[in-house]
Parts: structure tokens; sequence; C-alpha cells
């Protein structure tokens, strides 16, 4: 009997074809506009994601601030106003797992006859942990690198990439800056990072090699950066509390004067920035699913419409024994298969917009299945809550007058 | 008693206008019996039609007792009524009221969709009445191709389709040629004399002739109510 209806909401639906299809494309335009959306904003999600944990999770970015805001304080007396004592002392603290004091520039590198131009971090064995960057082949260098300031480097796939081709850089000799340094590994594949480059494009050596072989640092053991990472993310506020106090009292820093360092929570940062994606993808979700409601209203409106003009109809069918629920399913059909096959198309179209887009843009776009079965379940609710009305009015027509309605 | 169809006590229908209420049947008293074949008479705007598209529980009387088959219809919900003109109930009408987009064949079959009939069954119901109507040839044809008088014979063969034992006609002839007329005529004879209850409106002398029994309505009463002269029978 269902069936039979299906056939003659079909039927319904061929006789005005024009107006069929322009009550459609409501549909279509507005599942379409959620798909694309909804893609669009996964995708952003997802980028963000894979930057955040190839960043390393519980990170804290220490920066020296200038000298003069600290008030009075010795020490190592110029340049930073961190060092490598600082980072020591850090290192003690209860919670932290690794600590990495880092000096970075850029430096042209060579080997043979290929030459690039990369980002060299001057570091500490930590820094790898605190970056949950592994070594890929090879081996990392150790502590006793860095006190004897060796030189030796770890390469990242870019920088490899460019200097090696094919060839394997590990036990291989570079040349930083003149000074020739032996690779002791390779890094794994990093990525790009929040800030948008590429981070494989780099080259890791002992932070004391760095200070004073390769960028000839004027106060060596006097850093810019320290990078410091935490056991766990809960207790990434206690232990900033800690930080914050060892430093102060290690830099002499006095009651009621500015702290001469920065201490950002990199995690935080990026769950926050990835908090920002999730709301914005909802908020492009929600403003393609008003074109959705659109679409139902309009659904609605042409059904009224259809149910006016079909009043006789009705009637008729009242006449020869049509109960309330066979009209009202005869009509709520009709508005059902409007909507899903609006739905079908719409789907199609949204998933052709979104790879277009990320052909054309080169954005990550993702289309999942549950935003698929999302975009499909709402159309199919629009249809139902907005054909309901309309066929509920119908069913409740009264038999002798909607005979006599001309 | 027992042989009662319709049994109709102080039946009133007045319509709600702007002037007021309307009295268009006032105190109608009337029993048909199984079998009969009653024509109900009477000048234009009489109330015959209001009269029938109550019996046809297409519409409710203002007061007075309907009884269809000893059920008292004012006890009965929509889906109830629904199912009377289903299934107990074959109503024809004088504009046909065929349904434009659809076969004949699947005009005839509608009744038996509202009752869960099986399409097989559906097709083959509605075949064997269109061919007992005259139409084998036209099954696939659409209401608007063929002529009045096909078109009344495929409405018959919908209010006949699922074997109802009263069939009410509401001047089936009226918007017909005399001689279509009288083939209409003579199908109803043929259904009366197979055991079907027929009431028929009509203001034509020579149409009523063919019942039993005629019932004249003159400003919503029951003027009279006798049986026709055999003699004058088809
Ligand atoms: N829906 C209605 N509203 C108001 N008056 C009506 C309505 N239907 C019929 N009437 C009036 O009721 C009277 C009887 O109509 P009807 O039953 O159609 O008569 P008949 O079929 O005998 O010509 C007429 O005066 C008509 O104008
Ligand atoms: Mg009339």
């Amino acid at each position: 009997m269902t069936l039979a209806m299906l056939g003659e909401a079909w039927r319904a639906m061929g006789a005005n074809r024009l107006r069929t299809f322009l009550t459609m494309l409501g549909m279509v335009i507005g599942v379409g506009a959620v798909v694309l959306m909804m893609s669009i904003g996964q995708g952003a999600q997802y980028a963000i994601k894979q930057s955040i944990s190839a960043m390393g999770s519980n990170l804290f970015i220490l920066l020296s601030g200038s000298t003069q805001a600290g008030g009075v304080r010795s020490g190592s007396g110029g340049g930073y106003t961190l060092n490598v004592a600082d980072a020591e002392a850090i290192a003690e603290l209860s919670g932290v797992q690794a600590v990495a004091p880092i000096h970075t520039g850029s430096a042209q590198v060579v080997y043979g006859p290929n030459n690039w131009n990369t980002s060299v971090i001057g570091t500490m064995p930590g820094y790898l942990d605190a970056r949950s960057w592994p070594v890929v082949a090879g081996s990392a260098f150790t502590d006793s690198d860095v006190r004897s300031a060796t030189r030796v480097a770890l390469i990242g796939q870019t920088a490899a990439a460019n200097l090696f081709g094919d060839e394997d850089p590990v036990g291989k000799t570079i040349r930083i800056r003149q000074s020739p340094f032996v690779i002791l590994g390779m890094l794994g594949v990093k990525g790009q990072g929040m800030d948008g480059r590429d981070q494989d494009d780099t080259i890791l050596i002992p932070l004391t090699t760095a200070q004073r072989q390769v960028f000839g640092s004027q106060f060596p053991g006097s850093v810019r950066m320290v990078m410091v990472q935490t056991e766990t993310q809960e207790i990434m506020p206690s232990v900033e509390k800690e930080m914050t106090e060892l430093l102060r009292q290690r830099h002499r820093i006095r009651e009621g004067f500015e702290n001469d360092f920065f201490l950002r929570n990199l995690t935080a940062a990026a769950d926050s920035a990835a908090e920002s994606t999730r709301i914005m993808s909802l908020l492009l979700g929600a403003i393609a699913s008003v074109s959705l409601l659109v679409g139902g209203i309009g659904i609605m409106n042409i059904m009224l419409v259809s149910v006016t003009e079909r009043t006789r109809e009705i009637g008729i069918r009242m006449a020869i024994g049509a109960r309330e629920r066979d009209i009202l399913l005869q009509f709520l059909l009709e508005a059902i298969i409007i909507s899903v096959v609006g739905c079908l198309i719409g789907l199609l179209l949204g998933i052709a917009g979104a790879l277009l887009v990320e052909a054309t843009t080169g954005t990550l776009v993702i289309i999942s299945f549950s935003s698929v079965v999302v975009a499909f379940g709402v159309a199919a609710a629009v249809g139902i809550f907005f054909g309901f009305y309309p066929a509920k009015k119908a069913a409740q027509l009264d038999p002798i007058e909607a005979l006599r309605y001309q | 008693m027992t042989d009662t169809v319709i049994r109709i006590e102080g039946l009133h229908k007045s319509y709600e206008t702007s002037a007021g209420l309307f009295p268009v049947l006032k105190n109608v008293d009337l029993r048909i019996a199984v079998g009969e074949f009653v024509a109900i008479m009477g000048p234009s705007g009489s109330g015959k039609s209001t009269f029938m598209n109550i019996l046809g529980c297409l519409d409710e009387p203002t007061a007075g007792r309907y009884e269809l088959n000893g059920r008292d219809v004012a006890n009965l919900d929509r889906d109830e009524l629904a199912s009377l003109r289903n299934r107990t109930i074959g109503f024809v009408f004088q504009g046909f009221n065929l349904l434009p987009r659809m076969s004949l064949q699947d005009n005839v079959a509608l009744p038996l969709i509202y009752c869960g009939v099986e399409r097989d069954e559906r097709r083959q119901r509605a075949r064997d009445l269109l061919a007992k109507v005259g139409l084998e040839r036209y099954f696939e044809s659409m209401p608007n191709n063929i002529s009045g008088g096909q078109q009344q014979r495929v409405a018959i063969a919908r209010a006949l389709v699922n074997r109802p034992r009263l069939i009410l006609a509401d001047e089936p002839t009226g918007n017909l040629d005399s001689h279509t007329g009288e083939e209409i005529m003579a199908l109803f004879d043929t259904l009366n004399r197979e055991g079907i209850t027929i009431v028929l409106v009509t203001h034509e002398a020579d149409i009523a002739q063919h019942a039993q029994r005629q019932v004249h309505f003159l400003d919503g009463r029951i003027v009279g109510d006798h049986a026709v002269q055999r003699e004058h029978r088809a």
C-alpha cells in the first residue's frame, strides 16, 4: 500500500515538474552548502590537529625579555636574560619532563656541489623529547656532545632532500658556515608548523657548538628561548607558577617588578586555536543550515499550495474511503521524496564543490561519512517536519467541503 | 427489521450562512429495505443532494438519527466513516469525480488501495469491473479522453469495486444525453437485480421509472413516497 502511495506521490510530482524542481532546488542548495561547509571546516580542524600534534604536547616556551625590565640583576651579565643554568634549574622542578634551551639562526649549508640555506637549531637532546620528534635513521647527539661542543648534526627531511637527493645522509659530512659537521641521524617528518613554515627544513646541532662555532654568540650560555615539557597537561598551571617563582628568584627580581622573561603555554594556545577553528566550522555549518531551513520552508510553502489546489482531489479520495492517515501519508511522502531527492543532488553538488575548492585553493577538505549522514538525516527531518503541517491540513479537510471546492 | 439498510428519523440539516442558519432538510423520516431501488425526486434546491450526502456519510445531519445497517452513524469516528464510504457504500456523482491524472484502471482500483488490497488483485478487480460496464478496451485510457457516458461507467465501476451492498447516485444521468442516460440506467437495473440496494436522485420522470419506489422532496420535506407501477418498469 505504501508502495502504491509512493507511485502516486511520484506521479503527482511529475505532473508539475518545474514546480517540483524549484522546490527541490531549495533543498539542493541547503544540503550542498552544509556538506561544503562541513567539509571545509573538518579539513581545517584536521590540519590544526596535525600541526598541534607535530608541535609536541604539554609544552611551554620560555622567551628572554629585556635586561632592563627586571630591575637589578647580576649573573651572566648581558645579551639574553635566560641561560643554560636557568634551564638546568627548571629541569630539577617536579613534573618537568624535558627542558631544551635553544639558539636558532639560519645558515648556508653545503654538501658536495649542493648548497642550501636552512634553519639551524642549536639545542640539547631534550629538544627531541619535548617535540616528540623521532630520529628515524642513525642516532641523536648526546649530552656529552653538548658538553664537548662536537660538530655533529641531525638533519630534517626537507633539508636532507635538498642537500642529498636520494643519497643517505647519515655518516656524511656537511659544511655549516664552512665548519664540517658529521650527520649522526635523520629526523622523522614533522610537516607544516602552526606558523605555516616547513619544520622539516632544519638542522639540529648541539647548543654549545652553535653558540661557539656557528653563530659566534657574544654571551655563550645565554639563550633567547627555552622549551619546557611537563609530564601531563593537568600540571601545567602549577609548573608555570613554580617556574615563574624559580626564575624570579634566580634573576633576583624584587616584589612589584616585572618579569624579565615571557612564559607561554603553547599547548593552551594550540588548544584555543583548535577551539576557534572548531567554532568557526560550527558557525559555517550553522549558516549553511539556515539555507536548509529556508529550503524546508519552501517545501512547506509549495505543499500548502498543492494541498489547496488539490482540495477537490482530496475530497474525491475521502469520498471513496481514504482515511486521514492515507491523505497524511500521501502528502508527507511527496514532501519527503522532494527533500530526499533534493538532498541527494545537494550531496553530489556539495561533494563536487568541496573537491573543487581543494583542487583550486589547496585547502584541505574532509568529506566525512558522518557529515553526509547528518546532511541526509537533516534533509529527511526537514521534509517530514515541513511536510507535516500541510499534510495534516489536507488530512483534516471535511469530505463534503473538499468535494464542493471548485 | 433485519432487512433495513437505511433508517432515517427526524432528520434536520441547516447550513450556516451569512444570513444565519438556513434550514434545508426539515424533519425527514425514511426507511429503505435491502434490495430496494428508490428514486429520490423533487425540484432543484429541494434538498436532494444534501440528503444524499448525509446518506453517503460525507456530511452530518444537524439533528435526527441515521442508522446504516442498524448502526447509528453519529457514533462513528472519522476512520469508521471512511471505512463505510470505502466498503459499505458506493457513491456515484453527477459530475463523475474521476481523478484526471490516473488511468481508468487506476481510478477504479483506487478504493482498494485504502483497504489494503494487493496490487495484482486490485488490477484484476478493476479490469473485471471495467469489462462489466463495457469498457474492456479502455483500461489504460485517461478520463479526459473518453465520453461523459463512459466516464460515468468508470465512476460506477469504481463505486462497485469494493463490492458494496448499497449504491447512492446523485443525478448520475444529469450530465448525459437521454440515450446515454438510458444505458447507464440499464446498468443500475442489472446491479439491482443482483441484489444491490440503489438510491438514485433524478428529476427526470423517465429515469425514475426504473425504480420500484419514488420519494418526492419539496422544500426540504418528503411530500410523497409511493411504489412505481410494475408495468412501467423496464
Ligand atoms: N454548502 C451550502 N451552504 C449553504 N447552502 C447550501 C449549501 N449547499 C446547498 N445549499 C442550499 O441548500 C438547498 C438545497 O440544496 P441541494 O441539496 O443541493 O438541492 P438539490 O440537490 O435538491 O438541488 C439549496 O437552497 C442550496 O442553495
Ligand atoms: Mg442536487
